[in-house]
């Protein structure tokens, strides 16, 4: 057999597949926040609660309603993003204007109001949900072994952030939106409602986490605070790619899940810090990260 | 002629202002005084000390959000090192009397600031604050990796020894007023860098920088001092608390407690001196007895909500607020 | 020389217990703490439902002993050392608190029980997992209750290496309880013919498991370990379901796994799943009965915790009312020279090492077919004996056991 650094190449392709599955993701959840600060200058340490509330929501709804995997994929995200809204308008508009720090603080304490209150309704042990039946099973590539979810989620990822970046950068709605929230008075002249426009940005970045939280219910332990482990990992992504770049932040959660990826492979007891790793040297070459305008 | 009669009554009056607001300040920072030195009597001094050391903690981190304008993420590191690097110390050098195991730790706090500033201190506003979380991350897995600390068990044991070789720290109150005093040396230093020269250019560099920097400052060499002097009192803090509880925690190095400090400092007002020191106060205690009360499973929601509430109505935080209602009420 | 010193400090040890045992319950109460995390991730093994288990004793005893009212007072330990140092501080030096119970991280439970032996209190230790409790970190104050991971990584590796399960893959939690649970897993598998092929040690908390299940596939070893706790554990069972780990042929080893764990797993995923525990509620009409009321209470079927914290709760009543004292060293020489009898454990005896020793079992998760509800959960496969379960005394590296 084949190796590389003492790896078998079967062994470090089905690592490096897998690195580009949890890289998707890790683009989803960062797009959201390139979203949210490229356009609103909102920091939000919220962000990892609304891909909870994503998974919790989805995973309720079934208990309470029996509404299945597929409506829930469209349904979780807009509840939560109507949830979002609410935040963005009674809490976040009064600091409109002030420093950015001021938001990441007041995203952070209601993150940890949200994820409180749920743990003590639903515990922490974790919420049952299985993979839809389309999805069960997998496929034998010869070098792993495939779960069809984990095809379907890279898939449709992938779909949804190259569907956002073309709608926010190449669009005529992408264009009123950057205007409008570089330039509010203007746009508030031309008829357009700003306020408006900014509570729907937040909403849409905040369904994003909230779509991936749908996606991650089947696979992984749905808790109220799954979402506070990922959070930092996710704004070490976005400030890798620099904050605000739109493709930077799905180009670099790609490459970061795959360093990630690797990091496991060779030596998996610092596959949480290696990304912080990246940062700091990122930075220090490209203060704006990989992507980012220097100010 | 008339005109500068009134002038110099004015001046007279504005003076005496001023005196009288110096001596009321005075009298105020005298009651604090005489009650901590109180304290002891009528409240647990386990739980004093711990208020001190996340006051002198809260002062640090203060001393670069409020006075320097620079937001860290990552002043957890150094609370931990400064912790570890005493406890490690007291627990194996039989000879090393307490006050050299703090300084100890201290100096390793100030070392590690001064590389955090180093790498750091070039970036600005939300950068910086990442910055400073990434390396403090690596700082964390560098305490979770070493068999020193314990790792999750934490290091235990720690012995609080003997100031000088001769005061027995065991005793509680004679480490409760070793702890008051270099609380209170240390936040005599800060209240004088404050007002310094150097604390001048610290606050033209948050109002300003660019501004700061056309004067001709070497506006990145004042924020590493900065930066330094406030990684040395975390550090001071951690060594302290260590002594104190006994124990070095992983808990200590979590992201967490960096943004702990945060909230405690902008609770009690970032940049004001005793702001800090009423936020830490307030915060351990609501934390303490929510933790005991019929409230204790809804401690993290509390404080969340303290946070929010404090973001959209208090932003002058607990002394900020009352320095606004007195300045309102006097003019 | 050492013989005897130790002949002059037991000597002096046992003079200052005379001394200290007053024949009578202090302030004319018994006052007990429970500290647990209540809000973080090992709420639901020990947490708010096991202050519920302890009321429930104090209930059942009849709320006070020999005329002595008890009390209970409790706070969320936050996993957090500092909290658990100044809470149990406080609760001895000024509320007069004569008992801690709960304790579930270890760091808590270790700066804990040093308070309690400065200030000569007992801590009935039924969370933690970490063997070195009673071993390197014993005192005479306290008594490891329910299970630790020394009994936890024996029962298991020793039956399913006794089925044919030779070589053994290990998923660890890069941190001292993962680092001791592969070392005795290790040595388990070895002594019975088996042999390790590989280990991972991955970061605490992991979310996605799939690059190491992958590596643990790739390994070819006959059964896969996980040395892990809590969210890792499931994510790791959910994401070792999903890539057909034992469709593939291998088996699955969790070595810490609660009831709450498994039931948030659900048979679907779990089955199959081999775990040693020191209780399960479905037992026989004792535990039954128990866990019914239990229910009844919370809402949910109890954990080996929970049914540890009523059980010893119970003890430590029934020493101090037959002691007449709340005196710590008297209450726990009673409770080590009687054994155990009660829903929890069958003669379970506590040594000198604080360890409470008694029958663990081997648990297998039942497929769904067999499952006749959402709590009906394990196989007890078979009884692990006492004496073969816990660390012997003869390896011990604590201070009371005298050699």
């Amino acid at each position: 057999m084949s190796m590389i650094f003492g790896v078998p190449v079967a062994v470090l392709s089905g690592q490096l597949l897998i690195g580009v599955i949890n890289g998707a993701f890790y683009a989803l959840l960062s797009l959201g926040l390139a979203v949210i600060f490229g356009l609103l200058k909102i920091i939000n340490f919220a962000h990892g609660a609304m891909y909870m509330l994503g998974a919790m929501v989805t995973v309720i709804m079934f208990d309470a309603m029996g509404v299945n995997y597929w409506v829930a994929l469209f349904l979780a995200p807009v509840l939560v993003g109507v949830f979002g809204m609410l935040i963005e308008y009674f809490l976040l508009r009064r600091i409109a204007g002030q420093d950015h720090i001021y938001s990441l603080l007041l995203t952070f304490g209601a993150a940890l109001m949200i994820q409180g209150i749920l743990t003590n309704i639903y515990g922490v042990s974790g919420l049952r949900y299985s993979i839809p039946d389309l999805f069960k099973g997998g496929v034998n590539l010869g070098f792993m072994f495939l779960p069809y979810y984990r095809a379907w989620v890279i898939a449709v990822a992938l779909v949804v952030c190259f569907g956002t970046w073309f709608m926010i950068e190449k669009t005529k709605l992408g264009a009123y939106l950057r205007a409008g929230t570089e330039d509010a008075q203007l746009m508030q002249g031309f008829g357009i409602n700003v306020p408006l426009l900014i509570s729907l940005t937040y909403g849409f970045g905040v369904m994003l986490a909230a779509f991936a939280g749908v996606l991650a219910a089947p696979i992984y332990s749905v808790t109220p605070v799954m979402g506070s482990h990922i959070l930092i990992v996710v704004f070490a992504v976005v400030v890798i790619g620099g904050m605000g770049s739109i493709g930077g932040a799905i180009i670099t959660g790609v490459l970061m899940g795959v360093i990630e990826g690797l990091t496991k492979t060779f030596y998996p007891p610092a596959s949480s810090a290696v990304i912080f790793l990246v940062m700091v040297v990122v930075l220090m070459f490209r203060p704006a990260g990989l992507f980012g305008k220097e100010a | 002629m008339n005109e500068t009669v009134k002038q110099t009554d004015i001046q007279k009056a504005i003076l005496e202002q001023q005196q009288s607001e110096h001596r009321k300040k005075m009298i105020l920072n005298g009651v604090l005084l005489v009650l901590l030195v109180l304290a002891p009597l009528v409240m647990y001094p386990v739980f004093l000390m711990k208020i001190l050391c996340f006051a002198l903690f809260a002062v640090a981190f203060n001393l670069l959000l409020g006075y320097t304008g620079l937001l860290s993420f990552g002043h957890a590191a150094f609370l931990a090192t400064g912790g570890y690097t005493t406890g490690y110390l007291l627990s194996n050098v039989p000879w090393l009397t307490t006050e050299l195991g703090i300084l100890a730790g201290t100096l390793m706090a100030t070392a590690l600031g001064f590389g955090f500033a180093l790498l750091s201190i070039r970036r600005q506003g939300i950068y910086f604050a990442m910055v400073t979380l990434a390396l403090a991350q690596l700082v964390f897995f560098f305490f979770v990796q070493s068999s020193f600390t314990g790792g999750e068990d934490g290091m235990q044991g720690i012995p609080r020894g003997e100031l000088f070789g001769l005061i027995d720290l065991n005793d509680n109150l004679n480490l409760y007023y070793f702890i008051l005093a270099v609380f209170l040396g240390c936040y005599l230093l800060v209240q004088r860098t404050v007002g310094s020269p150097f604390g001048q250019v610290l606050n033209a560099i948050k109002q300003n920088e660019p501004r700061a920097i056309s004067l001709g400052y070497n506006v990145n060499r004042y924020k590493i001092l900065a930066f330094v002097i406030s990684a040395a009192l975390a550090g001071l803090a951690g060594s302290m608390k260590a002594v104190v509880f006994q124990l070095a925690s992983l808990n200590d190095a979590h992201w967490h407690t960096s943004g702990e400090v945060i909230l405690m400092t902008l609770v009690g007002g970032a940049g004001t001196l005793l702001g800090p020191v009423v936020g830490a106060t307030f915060v351990v205690n609501v934390e303490y007895q929510l933790a005991q009360g019929p409230l204790r499973d809804w401690v993290d929601p509390i404080l969340g909500g303290i946070f929010v509430l404090t973001v959209i109505a208090f932003r002058s935080g607990i002394v900020g607020e009352i320095q606004k209602f007195m300045r309102k009420n006097l003019s | 020389m050492t013989m005897m010193k130790k002949l002059l400090t037991s000597a002096v040890a046992s003079a200052l217990m005379v001394s200290g045992a007053q024949a009578e319950i202090s302030d004319n109460m018994v006052k007990m703490g429970y500290l647990a995390d209540m809000s973080g991730t090992y709420r639901d093994l020990a947490g708010p439902n096991g202050l519920k288990a302890m009321e429930m004793a104090i209930k059942d005893f009849g709320g006070s002993v020999k005329g002595a009212k008890i009390e209970v007072v409790s706070a969320d330990d936050r996993n957090s050392p500092d909290v658990a140092s100044s809470t149990v501080r406080r609760w001895v030096e000024n509320d007069k608190v004569d008992m801690i119970g709960g304790m579930v991280a270890s760091s808590v439970t270790i700066a804990a029980t040093k308070i309690l032996e400065e200030n000569n209190k007992l801590g009935i230790v039924s969370g933690s997992a970490a063997s070195s409790i009673t071993n390197e970190h014993c005192t005479p104050n306290h008594i490891h209750y329910v299970y630790d991971t020394y009994a936890l990584s024996i029962g298991t590796p020793t039956a399913i290496v006794q089925e044919g399960g030779k070589t053994w893959f290990i998923l660890t939690a890069d941190y001292a309880f993962g680092h001791a649970m592969e070392a005795d897993v290790t040595r388990v598998v070895e002594a019975n013919g088996g042999e390790v092929v590989g280990s991972i040690r991955h970061p605490f908390p992991t979310p996605d498991f799939s690059s190491f299940i992958l590596q643990a596939q790739a390994s070819g070893a006959d059964v896969i370990a996980l040395a892990n706790a809590g969210a890792d554990t499931t994510n790791a069972i959910n994401t070792a379901s999903e890539f057909g780990v034992t469709q593939g042929g291998q088996t699955l080893a969790a070595l810490v796994l609660f009831l709450s764990d498994v039931h948030a797993l659900g048979t679907d995923v779990a089955q199959g799943i081999q775990l040693t525990t020191g209780w399960y509620w479905d037992m026989n009409d004792e535990t039954r009965a128990w866990s019914d009321r239990f229910m009844e209470a919370t809402g949910a079927r109890p954990t080996m915790v929970h049914a540890g914290i009523y059980s010893s709760t119970m003890q430590y009543l029934k020493a101090v009312e037959a002691t007449n004292s709340d005196d710590s060293q008297t209450v726990r020489k009673y409770m080590m020279e009687h054994p155990i009898n009660d829903m929890f454990a069958k003669n379970g005896v506590i040594r000198e090492d604080g360890r409470m020793v008694h029958d663990m079992y081997l648990a297998e998760v039942k497929t769904p077919e067999e499952s006749s509800g959402e709590w009906d959960l394990y196989n007890i496969v078979r009884t692990i004996p006492a004496d073969e379960a816990f660390r012997p005394l003869s390896e011990s590296k604590c201070k009371l056991v005298s050699m």
